[in-house]
């Protein structure tokens, strides 16, 4: 039996090479032939290894060495991950292209962390204290936010001594009684999961200030979302929205797959962007994963991996973190790539059998979570997926909707229709709603699911009595049924549009979310009321008041105006004889 | 001298097997000699201690067993030089005009290593096609890949030839220089590609690879590969602006569902294979800008779609990877339009980028934008006025039907030749625009109307 660190290669098709000699333990990373490619060991049989190459294969002969490296594929966590852009496999962009220019060419390695940078750390720990797994060690700032230095799960003792100053990740700051030197950085395998105290119930929204998202679908921090990126629905603003305003503090994007000219565009845009609560630039918070559809295959199927590590990092320092995963269809197309190279029976389309539990896998990885420092922190998941041909049915967006709690369903008729954000209200849902709605009552208003409710009722009155519409004209409609269409029309157009280019539009309070939508709601029990004592709809119709609550959205006293517009529309309707 | 092997044990389609070589590099370029002398290429597809596949590019016919197999220690390179501006190279890049053979500056790597993203530069300097339907409504810039998605007997070949006549960028008197990869046309469409590159002149600033219709289908596999590698030199090294013309990616997708199925390989949405996705990326995402470099390269893919399906997976997969389609429509076809483009399916991801002030002019997006929902609007009044007539239209309604129809005759509809700069497609926008009531322009800007509407440019 094979026992060395290395042996050699017997045989080489495409990204999937077989090695003879070499024993290492599942996902353990090897070193592939003379140019050293990455790769990971993903099947044992008998003596042979079968290890999956993250770089271009070409060249590669039976007979040259493999090397195991003895560990898992792993990612560096420490301080500097924020405003980085990586591959798949956490080596940092801008300095491969200083290496190697402008393409991304084979057999170099970076490591994810600047060696040579010193941060400044401040212990929060001091000698004789008694540590575990997980807690936090000191501080160090980074980017937009205060990083937590965290001692690597698994490992206990006593603090013989800490100091503060300023130090590189790879250097000493401090030792416990065990022998174990605490430094800034520590390693962890991307497919493990970072160990938690305990899993919370998702019952705190994610607070997007997109009146769509929160009033009618909200997500739970902690929560899964899908969206379907078919070609051209407004995917990239609704993710830059959420980026920009949603009340998580740290940013993962993960390109899986997609295009380099749509990730150059991320790029500019978020070092461009300005962190609304900073000031700073959004990438002071924010980690970018690029891993393009012609980068190596095994390494977009590894990137997914890379990214919710590096989420669950920040998460266990208390954060609440958002990870975009764009796309998912993609990352499980590297599945099905890599998995037929293996000659693995094939389940639904091609696609391996054991890609519903890759999926719920890494799904599970997300979630609110007591951590192991003591403080609560959340991961939630956007997942797009990129259904082909716009089927619905294929096995990636069915496993996907299998899991996530929430389906935004961005739209390109309304996108066509200019009204963003493109998500149509009658396909999407959010299972989050009921267990949000005790948040909801507390923090914003009493009779929020009510009124929710009354909203998502109308809309679908509407879109029943525009079939009859469709038919027969609305005229000959019954008014009540007119005036239904009509309040329709203002939950569209009035609260479900809103501009993300606005100043005050782009962001919209809880509370301010409420008040409209109860305005609203108002306005439609005053018109009812004057519909039954026979004031003809027209008239009701072009009141001032229903005008000016359309236009408020976009004015600096939104908030005032909104008190000020219940007395002014009850004045208004009085003068109908209401 | 490398080793010559007699012992292949099978040959199966487009493959070759051989035993007991020594270690036989993956992707290494081979040679085959027949008995009667001739010399077949291939590459090797999969390899091990024990037999070594090899794909043979120009088919299989006339090989036998004691062929001898020489491994030629390398990968498939191609030969770069300034001179290939003006040739005529096969679908494996050896010359066809008779010219004398290219001498190499540099021999590129095939298989294109993929752009840092981290390195790429936004695209958006206007590309002026001349095309209304595509300058006005689908913006294309430079670095972007924009395929036709087209359909057989439609027009798809001429509208690529004249973008590739008239495209400019405003402001530059350099031309594009074109990489042009036929996949499996007919040698009657090649001609018809030479002759208008030879009457326009273009063939000085081309560089032509033909693999036809009887050529092999591997050698498929490898045309469009050349071709970008010889884009990527006049691009990056030689600081060209290069605009590549594909035709026909369905072509080259039988050839790579073929390799899948004699490799026995697990098929995946309709027998292609799993990994058309990252294959077909490989070659669209070799389009693009690099900070720091003069050149680009911009993309013209063409495709057939299979029975007009826009779900067949071949136009999907590629939908996912370019940046928008110009959709071909055989409605415009038949009424005699050309180019028949169909403007409500077709899009440019990219058009925000490269259009507006700086670019080509203030108005243009909110021109297009209504533009665009006018004719979606007429078009939905003509299932309508199906059922119900044309004189049951309101007289606002009688306008929109009227906007579709002349829109579809004056701002799609052009000839071959015709050569329209910006300006002129804006302004006839705004002459369509001008027949609907001013109130019904809600998508533009109450300033653009006063500067540009035809009742006020007049005073």
């Amino acid at each position: 039996m094979a026992s060395g660190k290395s042996g050699r290669i017997s045989r080489v098709a495409g990204p999937v090479v077989t090695a003879e000699g070499v024993s290492p333990r599942m996902y353990d990373v090897v070193l592939v032939g003379e140019l050293k490619l990455m790769g990971e060991v993903i099947k044992l049989v008998g003596d042979k290894t079968v290890i999956q190459v993250y770089e271009d294969t070409s060249g590669i002969r039976p007979g040259e060495a493999v090397v195991d490296t003895g560990a898992p594929l792993q990612v560096e966590l420490g301080p500097g991950l924020l405003s980085s852009i990586y591959d798949g496999v956490q080596r940092p962009l801008p300095v491969l292209m200083a290496k190697q220019g402008d393409f991304v060419s084979r057999g170099v390695t970076a490591p994810g962390l600047d060696r040579s940078k010193k941060w400044k750390f401040k212990p929060t720990v001091k000698k004789g204290d008694d540590l575990h797994g997980g807690m936090v060690v000191g501080e160090v700032p980074e980017g937009n936010i205060v990083h937590k230095v965290l001692l690597p799960p698994g490992v206990d003792g006593k603090v013989t001594d800490i100091s503060e100053g300023e130090f590189t990740v790879e250097e000493r700051v401090g030792s416990l009684d065990t022998g174990h030197a605490i430094k800034l950085a520590h390693n962890w395998p991307v497919r493990s999961p970072r160990p938690y105290l305990e899993k919370l119930l998702p019952d705190i929204p994610l607070v997007t200030g997109q009146r769509v998202l929160d009033t009618l679908f909200p997500l739970a921090k902690g929560g899964t979302a899908a969206i379907p990126g078919g070609f051209g629905t407004g995917k990239t603003v609704t993710s830059q929205q959420l980026s920009k305003w949603s009340d998580a503090q740290i940013v993962v994007y993960v390109g899986c797959g997609e295009r380099g000219n749509e990730m150059t565009e991320v790029l500019t845009t978020f070092s461009e962007l300005e962190d609304p609560k900073t000031g700073k630039p959004l990438m002071g918070r924010t980690v970018l994963i690029a891993n393009t559809s012609n980068m190596p295959v095994a390494a977009r199927e590894a990137s997914v991996y890379t990214g919710i590590t590096i989420a669950e990092y920040y998460r266990d320092m208390g954060y609440d973190v958002s990870l975009m995963a764009d796309s998912t269809s993609r990352w499980a197309e590297a599945m099905r790539e890599i998995s037929s190279r293996l000659e693995e029976m094939p389940g639904e389309e091609g696609y391996p059998a054991y890609l519903a539990s890759r999926l719920s896998e890494f799904y599970e990885r997300c979630g609110r979570v007591n951590t192991l420092a003591g403080p609560t922190g959340s991961i939630s998941v956007i997942g797009a997926v990129s259904p082909s041909g716009g089927d619905f049915s294929e096995p990636v967006t069915q496993n996907t909707l299998r899991i996530v709690k929430v389906f935004w369903a961005l739209d390109s008729k309304l996108r066509e229709r200019r009204h963003f954000p493109a998500i149509n209200w009658l396909t999407s849902y959010s299972l989050y709603s009921p267990m949000l709605e005790e948040w909801y009552r507390r923090n914003v208003a009493e009779d929020w699911s009510p009124l929710r409710l009354w909203a998502m009722e109308t809309l679908q009155k509407e879109s029943e009595l525009q079939e009859v519409v469709q038919l027969v004209g609305s005229d000959a409609l019954p008014e009540e049924q007119r005036l239904t269409l009509e309040v329709a029309r203002m939950i569209r157009e009035f609260f479900l549009q809103q501009s993300a280019y606005h100043a005050v539009d782009t962001y919209s309070p809880l509370k301010r979310q409420y008040e409209y939508m109860n305005a609203i709601r108002r306005f439609s029990d005053l018109s009812k009321k004057a519909i039954s004592l026979e004031v003809p709809l027209d008239k009701i119709v072009a009141l001032k008041v229903r005008a000016d609550l359309g236009k408020l959205k976009f004015e600096e006293t939104i908030d005032a105006d909104l008190k000020t517009i219940l007395g002014e529309m009850d004045r208004q309707f009085a003068g109908l004889g209401v | 001298m490398a080793k010559e092997y007699h012992t292949i044990n099978q040959i199966a389609g487009p493959l070759v097997f051989v035993e007991k070589t020594e270690p036989v590099a993956y992707g290494e370029l081979v040679s085959i000699a027949l008995p009667d002398g001739s010399i077949k290429r291939g590459q090797v597809l999969d390899t091990s201690d024990d037999v070594v596949v090899i794909q043979v590019f120009e088919g299989t016919g006339g090989i036998d067993r004691a062929s001898g197999v020489k491994f030629l220690g390398e990968t498939v390179k191609m030969p770069v030089s300034k001179d290939m501006l003006g040739r005529i190279l096969s679908g494996s890049g050896d010359p066809l005009d008779k010219g004398p053979p290219i001498i190499p500056e540099k021999r590129l790597e095939i298989i294109g290593a993929a752009i840092n993203p981290y390195a790429r530069d936004n695209p958006q300097e206007f590309i002026q096609t001349g095309i209304s339907s595509i300058d006005g409504m689908n913006t294309l810039v430079r670095g972007q890949k924009l395929p036709i998605f087209s359909g057989s007997g439609l027009p798809h070949n001429d509208i690529a030839l004249q973008i590739a006549r008239q495209a400019k960028v405003l402001g530059e008197k350099e031309e594009f220089a074109v990489v042009f990869a036929a996949m499996g046309i007919t040698s009657e469409e090649a001609q018809y590609f030479m002759k208008d590159f030879e009457r326009t002149g273009a063939l000085k600033k081309a560089v032509v690879f033909l693999n036809l219709a009887d050529d092999p289908a591997i050698e498929r596999l490898l045309t469009p590969k050349l071709a970008l590698t010889t884009a990527e030199y006049l691009a990056f090294d030689l600081g060209m602006h290069v605009l590549v013309i594909l035709t026909d990616l369905t072509n080259y997708c039988e050839a790579l569902r073929q390799i899948g199925a004699a490799r026995e390989e697990v098929p995946a949405r309709r027998g292609y294979p799993g990994y058309m996705y990252t294959d077909l990326a490989s070659l669209y995402e070799r389009a693009g800008r690099i900070k720091g470099k003069r050149g680009s390269i911009t993309q013209f893919p063409i495709l057939s779609m299979p029975g007009d399906d826009i779900t067949h997976p071949i136009p999907d997969l590629t939908g996912y990877i370019t940046e928008g389609q110009i959709v071909a429509s055989r409605d415009l076809h038949r009424q005699g339009i050309y180019p028949p483009v169909a403007v409500e399916r077709s899009l440019s991801r990219l058009m925000g980028q490269g259009i507006g002030p700086g670019h080509t002019r203030e108005d243009h997006r909110a021109v297009s934008d209504q533009l665009y929902a006018a004719y979606a609007e007429g078009r939905d009044l003509r299932g309508l006025v199906a059922i119900v007539g044309k004189e049951a239209l309101s007289e606002r309604d009688r306008k929109f039907l009227d906007f579709a129809a002349a829109f579809e005759d004056r701002f799609v509809r052009q000839t071959k030749d015709e050569d329209r700069s910006i300006q002129q497609t804006l302004d006839l926008g705004w002459e369509l625009l001008s027949a609907l009531p001013v109130d019904a322009l809600t998508k533009i800007d109450r300033k653009f109307i006063e500067k540009y509407h035809p009742m006020n440019r007049k005073k």
